[in-house]
């Protein structure tokens, strides 16, 4: 089977129902009854609501119901939580204010949700909903995060004076200022980590359907982890308790981050499905996804690094503010602080590093995580560091990271992680090898007797991720655990279904789950099934984000397929009359050993079920296994990635000459699966780094709502990507996998910002390095040049 | 309401429509097609790319009434029974989807791009054609190399079929 199992490239077995337009998104489902969901939203950012008029809306054609925040308050329907306490360095908790799912006497910021209109079809609601009449009296919007604390400015919620939610920090501050005291030299930068929309091709959707008879609530909705969901929706929401409350996320078209949250108007949809008495359907609009999905990054650092006469990197000190938005989405508490000063390490041997963190309200839409949430803040912030010290300090940008390079493990740095295995040197090598970095010298002159601009830029990036174990995470303030379920079930004729508490929207896990069954149970992958994304289906499940599936999701399925093995020995042992402890299982086969007895897997689980040949006080019938994983530690992927553009002087348009990515990920289960997840991340990165930027103007509109204003990535402004790997295994799991998934979103910005400065002769230039801005830098830095 | 009759897949259809419906609303909702999927309200991410008349439409700009006798292919019509078309098979030999949401889009587009540029239409023509569909997984090399892949392969069925 090793041509299917771990380390196999195999065509992905999902694919056939999306290439063929078989597969089912939310919105390809339709229920019996099934009426039309459309939100009045906010127009204006900051609003103290005096009144709300549903009566013309109440009455337009086909309209059954018209429902504001009171009526969810009358049914005791609670607010969205945030799942994650962060304390300030006082001690004191966070301060968050209230987040209903419908707007209760304020609104917030440009497209809170005000009002819900179910009608008998989406053009009658869309219709009526324009017929709600609200009288606003509007407050002074906060829109810029760096003033958002400064005193006069409009408190968006009494219960965070100052629109301050925390102000946290990590690290010593003493043992830090005294290494800056003592530094040969320090390295200061300004940053600002734009802030992003994730954009995923499918916009959200749900469905809410209630039956009466059952008393039982179904919920379709577009989520990498209904478990949470479901769990939130009833312990905290109050829809139902979990028993009555079915979650379902079936084909899911992308989330990387943005489908994790619990939103409005799922909550508005499920509840509306009982008091309408029919199912409640709602599809975002692109715009409407714009305006309401959770948002990303969104930083404003200082940032500062202490080096000594020598080189070496003394310490490092950062003071972020980040904007948290208007309201907290589910997890947006730990993505500026534990998802991001831990990993201000780097690859690098740091002695001492603080770091603290203002979380801060703002009248603009709730950022949360976003494809690599933290990590690509704090990476940004350790390699243009490191990349602006070498070149103020004279030296080689990649010698520099490699004389500071962490060189034997496990390392435990001074910000919480304790990093259990990498080869950093070996990543940069090969970079530095397949990037032809000898040879751009000779390229840069190539292309200044061409008029243009040649740079290239380095990231060596880590990052945590496999999150997490669940004592570490519960001891940082997450509310809940991070584990991971399987269940494996083994039919009487051999055939496997595998629930997974992972939910796949895009990373193929249909393939490598199966991958990874064929190789622990010797059986081809057309005989296993993974059935996800239902809580009806599958028992409980924490759900897909932070890289985690394989670390965490596969090593619970390596487990269960271990309690299959055990318990399909025993049973192998009664069939061919051995002792118990002489059954060996290889290849798909049962073997007594030191004897010519053998079974297949099939004939094994046959006769597991049919229990004619052993005792039933000894062995239950029957072959199926679960197990609940908690992983030992996070896992520390790592690489380099290596950016080369050549820029025109002239109009400031950049060219992503090649692009290297050499990253460790451990042991790989489907190398083209995985390298896809990089290709992936890189554009990500180089649409922050390049091209997307949200802006909202003064008085908190935004004005990049819509494909035609924010530039999302297209096909000519990436290059084709030349990605390898090296392998350190990780010892923190069965499986010795590390997270692929966010790594090229995490690497790619700093990269690719520091190739461009490289080109504009170390001309500062800030996300997105648009054509106008890189214009701007190129000639300011001719005229430098002139100068000299 | 208008009447509207027009063949998709390689099917007579007839319908009484509402004025203002989309071709891509009148495929979904109408007629189950959901293959074709939406992903913005702003024609810009050709996630509901169609073939009209055999030329690739984006079916949210398309008046499902303007569509009166035309001859309509959506990403459902593309296989021959149970054998893919060879960029079907190209985007899943080259890993070119992951969530496969903008894929009909990208299928439909890439098989246009090879019908008006050629079985030997190059990578920057490729990239240059695909501005109007957005994926936002696979950072659209492997979606290039499956469209290369896929123009040859059509080259070959087109020799093998004459």
């Amino acid at each position: 089977m090793t041509d299917q199992g771990i380390g196999a490239s195999v065509k992905r077995v999902e694919d056939l129902r999306f290439i063929t337009g078989k597969g089912q998104y939310v919105d390809d489902i339709n229920r019996h009854g099934q009426t039309y969901a459309v939100f009045a939203r906010s127009p204006v950012a900051h609003a103290t609501i005096k009144n709300i008029d549903v009566s013309e809306a109440l009455a337009s054609p086909g309209v059954l119901g018209v429902y504001t925040g009171a009526d969810l308050a009358a049914d005791k329907i609670g607010g969205l939580i945030c799942g994650w306490m962060i304390h300030s360095k006082d001690g004191s908790p966070m301060k968050a204010g209230a987040h209903p799912a419908l707007a209760q006497g304020k609104v917030r910021y440009v497209g809170d949700h005000v009002a819900v209109v179910i009608a008998e079809t989406l053009d009658q609601a869309k219709d009526a909903a324009g017929l709600i009449q609200v009288d606003y009296g509007e407050l002074p919007a906060v829109v810029d995060v760096g003033s958002a604390q400064a005193a006069g400015k409009a408190q968006i919620h009494d219960e965070a004076p100052n629109n301050t939610v925390y102000q946290w920090h990590l690290g010593d501050k003493d043992a830090t200022d005294a290494a800056f005291a003592k530094a040969a030299h320090v390295t200061k930068l300004d940053i600002v980590n734009n802030r992003l929309v994730p954009n995923a091709m499918e916009p959200r959707a749900a469905i809410g359907d209630f039956d009466p008879g059952q008393d039982q609530f179904t919920l379709y909705t577009t989520s990498q982890n209904p478990h949470v969901a479901r769990l939130v929706l009833s312990a905290f929401i109050g829809i139902a308790p979990e028993h009555k409350l079915r979650v379902i996320a079936p084909d899911v078209g992308g989330g990387f981050g943005s489908k994790i949250f619990i939103y409005a108007e799922e909550t508005v949809c499920i509840w509306a499905s009982k008091k309408v008495g029919r199912p409640v359907k709602w599809v975002a609009e692109r715009t409407e996804a714009f305006l309401a999905d959770a948002h990303g990054r969104d930083h404003v650092t200082t940032a500062e690094l202490a080096l000594d006469a020598s080189g070496k990197i003394l310490a490092l000190r950062a003071n972020t503010k980040a904007n948290l938005g208007a309201y907290l989405s589910t997890f947006a508490s730990s993505v500026p602080t534990y998802l991001y000063a831990p990993l201000l390490s780097g690859q690098y041997d740091i002695p001492a590093i603080y770091c603290e963190v203002d979380g801060v309200y703002t009248t603009t839409t709730p950022v949360d995580a976003y494809r690599g949430a933290g990590r690509p803040e704090a990476t940004f912030v350790v390699e243009r560091l490191l990349e602006v010290a070498a070149r103020q300090t004279g030296r080689d940008p990649a010698e520099f990271r490699r004389q500071n390079f962490i060189k034997s493990f496990p390392h435990q740095t001074p910000v919480i992680m304790a990093y259990d295995a990498g080869d950093y040197a070996a990543s940069l090598d090969k970079a530095l090898e397949m990037a032809d970095y000898k040879g751009l010298a000779a390229r840069k002159a190539e292309s200044a007797r061409k008029g243009k601009l040649r740079g290239l830029g380095f990231s060596a990036y880590i990052e945590a991720c496999g999150i997490a174990p669940s004592r570490a995470v519960g001891s940082l303030g997450a509310g809940v655990g991070l584990w991971e379920s399987a269940e494996i079930r083994v039919n009487p004729v051999g055939t496997i279904e595998v629930l997974t508490g992972s939910h796949s929207h895009g990373q193929g896990h249909e393939t490598t789950f199966a991958q990874v069954i064929s190789s622990k149970l010797g059986v081809p992958i057309e005989q296993v099934s993974i059935v996800h994304g239902d809580t009806d289906k599958v028992q409980m499940g924490m759900g897909t984000y932070g890289s985690r599936s394989g670390a965490v999701g596969a090593s619970a399925i390596v487990k269960a397929a271990e309690k299959i093995v055990a318990k399909g020995k025993r049973v192998a042992a009664a069939c061919m009359e051995v002792p118990e402890d002489s059954v060996d299982f290889e290849n798909g086969e049962f073997l007594g050993r030191g004897t010519n007895k053998k079974m297949t897997f099939g004939e094994v689980a046959l006769q597991a079920y049919v229990a004619h040949k052993f005792d039933p006080e000894l062995i239950e019938p029957g072959l199926k296994e679960g197990s609940f994983y908690d992983p030992k530690n996070f896992t520390f992927p790592s690489g380099v990635h290596i950016a080369e553009v050549e820029i025109d002087p002239e109009t400031g348009h950049t060219r992503i000459d090649r692009w290297t990515a050499v990253d460790d990920f451990g042991i790989l289960i489907n190398p083209m699966i995985v390298e896809g997840q990089v290709h992936g991340g890189i554009a990500q990165g180089v649409g922050q780094a390049m091209l997307e930027h949200t802006v909202y103007d003064e008085n908190g509109q935004l004005i990049t709502g819509s494909f035609m204003d924010y530039a999302m990535p297209r096909a000519d402004d990436v290059p084709s990507y030349n990605v390898s790997m090296t392998t350190t295994p990780c010892p923190s799991n069965p499986l010795g996998v590390k997270g692929c998934g966010e790594a090229g979103a995490i690497a790619a910005p700093p990269a690719l910002i520091n190739a461009i400065t490289d080109a504009l002769g170390h001309e500062e230039i800030a996300m997105p390095a648009t054509p106008q801005a890189v214009w701007r830098a190129a000639q300011k830095s001719v005229r430098k040049q002139a100068a000299e | 309401m208008t009447k509207l009759s027009l063949t998709i897949n390689g099917r007579r259809v007839s319908a009484d429509i509402d004025s203002r419906t989309l071709l891509v609303d009148f495929l979904r909702n109408n007629q189950r097609l959901t293959g074709t999927h939406v992903g913005c309200d702003t024609s810009q991410c050709g996630a509901c790319t169609v073939h009209l008349d055999g030329r690739s439409v984006k079916s949210c700009a398309v008046l499902a009434a303007s569509c009166e006798g035309a001859d309509v292919m959506t990403i459902e019509g593309l296989a021959d029974g149970t054998t893919l078309h060879p960029m079907q098979a190209a985007f899943r030999e080259h890993h070119a989807l992951q969530c496969g949401f903008c894929t009909p889009g990208m299928i439909m587009a890439g098989v246009d791009i090879v019908n008006r540029n050629g079985s030997q239409v190059d990578e920057a023509t490729i990239r240059k054609e695909l501005e109007g569909n957005i994926c936002r997984c696979t950072g659209y090399h492997n979606i290039v190399r499956a469209i290369e892949s896929g123009a040859a392969a059509m080259a070959g069925t087109k020799i093998a079929a004459e």
